[in-house]
């Protein structure tokens, strides 16, 4: 459980008496992943940095008593794109959701089973949720920067919010908004605020907004929906960019997206896993005929 | 389809039918009257307190105290001072108290208790004091803290009754903004591993905060006008005073007062105290209505 390289997720390791034993997580994972390449205490370096696996092992969710998502057990492997389908209401979103725990902010809502984040439950009592949220960012349906704040302030937002970081930000907020796609869009306007950039840019601020705390994976719930083929296209760009550092989760509604973007595939109808697989061959090889009837449009 | 359109013109169907004109322009003048008739006594109020209020103005009338020499047609009554600043110094008083734990509440209800019986019970509460007549809170801090103590009126005790009456306003206005905070945000702050006290004090409240403002002053104007909850807590006055454990002046009252003497000077005066009033209001509206413009809450 306080494998180094999670072990900044639990809650009880403190972080004044143990400095050295939580190095930043960019080396950790390099570390573990590519030892040869680590340097033991390259504490500004974030690069080479890879995305953490994530694993669901008999996940169920409940909103009260109905149950919307009946026990999966699905792997995410790290630094792949894997997209989620499947027709509406069929616990898609409220999967994801429970990934980074986002689920239970819902009103009577739980989840149940456990969410391996590399070799770390994230369900675990001893683990600290906010630091489980660090770890996963999240881009949603709807853009939605925080109206308050410019765009440089949105994307800082992340590192003051979650890191109580003050000072000089602009090295990271940069990173975030090249990483994203975005920086020649608004290098020059900074301090606008974020709700001025049309649809499209705001999305890629939210992702720069997420990127910023520099986490291992990002899940993605329907983030095109609310945006036109160019401003979709862009963001397609941008998920194949990012999965060499991170591990990408996609929600979507549209099939030919998850073709565009995914690596792997998994299909999902009423609350249970039907199938999942390379992207190609769920496509056009499915196993089970559900899967082939809703890829082909016979229903949802 | 009207059964007098002729099936032979096919537009005829989409046309509109005589009658229905009729009753179109009947209820718009209809609705357009009674905007009339209720902004008939608005407009007498403004005008007859601008005619008779506007001519005791002076720089005298601001900037001296009440004499009480309102027996003698020649007297020199005084001014309004200590009545306006005492409004000033208990509904300061009372917004001290009255805004921080009313906010407060509000964000507890929107952020915490949402539909906890607790919760509900705190709503259902609030919902009543928000209808209890102004006169019950002075005469429960009257009861409570001057005859149950035995003691005097006094300036604080006339802002806790003020403080009764802004409660339910402050909490009210601030929590229906709050809800209106959309959950995307509080979800994508939390997303990014924000502590919910971080959520609540950087995206919640200040995407709030334009119609908190409103709502308070709101809240402020609405205590500022009030005479019930003063009269048997604050007392009445003729010196300015600073000192909030003691009688204090406030403009309601003294309006109440003057209204009631026989002196025609003094009468006078609470016109003129009327219009500072109304003016007092009127502004604290204004800047309530430029701050909610800002509001970003779409």
């Amino acid at each position: 459980m306080t494998d180094p390289q999670t072990s900044r997720l639990v809650r009880d390791v403190d972080p004044e008496s143990t400095p050295e034993q939580v190095p930043p997580v960019g080396d950790a994972a390099a570390a573990t992943e590519a030892p040869t390449g680590a340097s033991p205490n390259g504490a500004g370096r974030r690069e080479p940095k890879t995305g953490f696996s994530v694993t669901l092992e008999g996940l169920r969710a409940f909103y009260g008593d109905a149950e919307q998502v009946k026990g999966i057990d699905l792997e995410f492997r790290a630094n792949e794109v894997t997209a989620i389908i499947g027709p509406s209401g069929c616990g898609k979103s409220t999967m994801v959701r429970c990934i980074n725990r986002m689920h239970e902010e819902i009103p009577g809502a739980r989840a149940e089973g456990r969410v391996m984040l590399d070799d770390l439950n994230v369900y675990d009592p001893s683990v600290d949720v906010v630091s489980v949220r660090r770890a996963i960012g999240m881009v949603f349906q709807k853009p939605n920067p925080f109206p308050t704040m410019s765009i440089y302030d949105n994307v800082a937002a992340g590192l003051r919010l979650s890191q109580g970081r003050r000072g000089n930000l602009r090295p990271r907020v940069e990173a975030a908004l090249r990483s994203a796609g975005l920086w020649s869009e608004v290098s020059d306007r900074l301090d606008e605020p974020g709700m001025g950039l049309s649809g499209g840019q705001q999305q890629r601020l939210c992702i720069a907004r997420s990127l910023a705390v520099d986490p291992e994976v990002i899940l993605m719930d329907e983030p095109c929906s609310a945006l036109d083929p160019i401003a979709t296209l862009k963001i397609e760009e941008l998920i194949g960019e990012l999965k060499e550092r991170v591990t990408i989760v996609i929600v979507t509604h549209n099939m030919q997206q998850a073709a565009r973007v995914a690596d792997r595939t998994a299909f999902m109808l009423d609350g249970q896993l039907v199938e999942v697989g390379p992207t190609n061959e769920v496509f056009t090889t499915p196993s089970d005929p559900r899967t082939e009837e809703y890829v082909t449009g016979k229903f949802g | 389809m009207s059964p007098q359109a002729p099936p032979s013109d096919h537009l005829a169907r989409f046309a509109v039918s005589p009658a229905r004109r009729r009753k179109d322009r009947f209820a718009r003048i209809a609705i357009q009257i009674a905007t009339l008739i209720a902004l008939v006594p608005l407009l007498l109020i403004v005008y007859y307190l601008l005619s008779k209020g506007l001519s005791s103005w002076s720089t005298d009338f601001f900037t001296t105290d009440p004499t009480g020499n309102t027996f003698f047609k020649n007297s020199n009554i005084g001014g309004i001072k200590s009545a306006l600043l005492g409004t000033i110094e208990m509904v300061a008083a009372a917004s001290l108290i009255a805004v921080p734990v009313g906010i407060g509440v509000a964000v507890w209800l929107v952020e915490y208790g949402r539909t906890s019986w607790f919760a509900q019970t705190v709503r259902f509460f609030v919902d009543v004091l928000t209808g209890v007549p102004s006169i019950v809170f002075g005469l429960f801090i009257y009861i409570a803290l001057i005859v149950g103590t035995g003691s005097s009126y006094a300036g604080y005790k006339g802002a806790l009754a003020l403080t009764l009456l802004m409660l339910p306003v402050v909490i009210r206005s601030a929590e229906v903004v709050l809800m209106l905070v959309p959950s995307g945000l509080r979800e994508s702050a939390l997303a990014l591993g924000a502590p919910r006290w971080k959520v609540i004090f950087s995206i919640v409240i200040p995407t709030a905060l334009p119609g908190m403002v409103t709502g308070v002053l709101l809240a402020i104007a609405r205590a500022a006008g009030e005479t019930a909850p003063l009269l048997f807590t604050a007392g009445a006055t003729l010196k300015t005073n600073f000192n909030l454990s003691e009688y204090m002046n406030s403009l309601p009252v003294q309006i109440y007062s003057d209204v009631t003497s026989p002196t025609a000077s003094v009468e006078q005066r609470a016109w003129g105290s009327a219009l500072a009033l109304v003016v007092m209001i009127l502004l604290l509206n204004l800047v309530a209505r430029l701050v909610s413009r800002r509001s970003r809450i779409a």
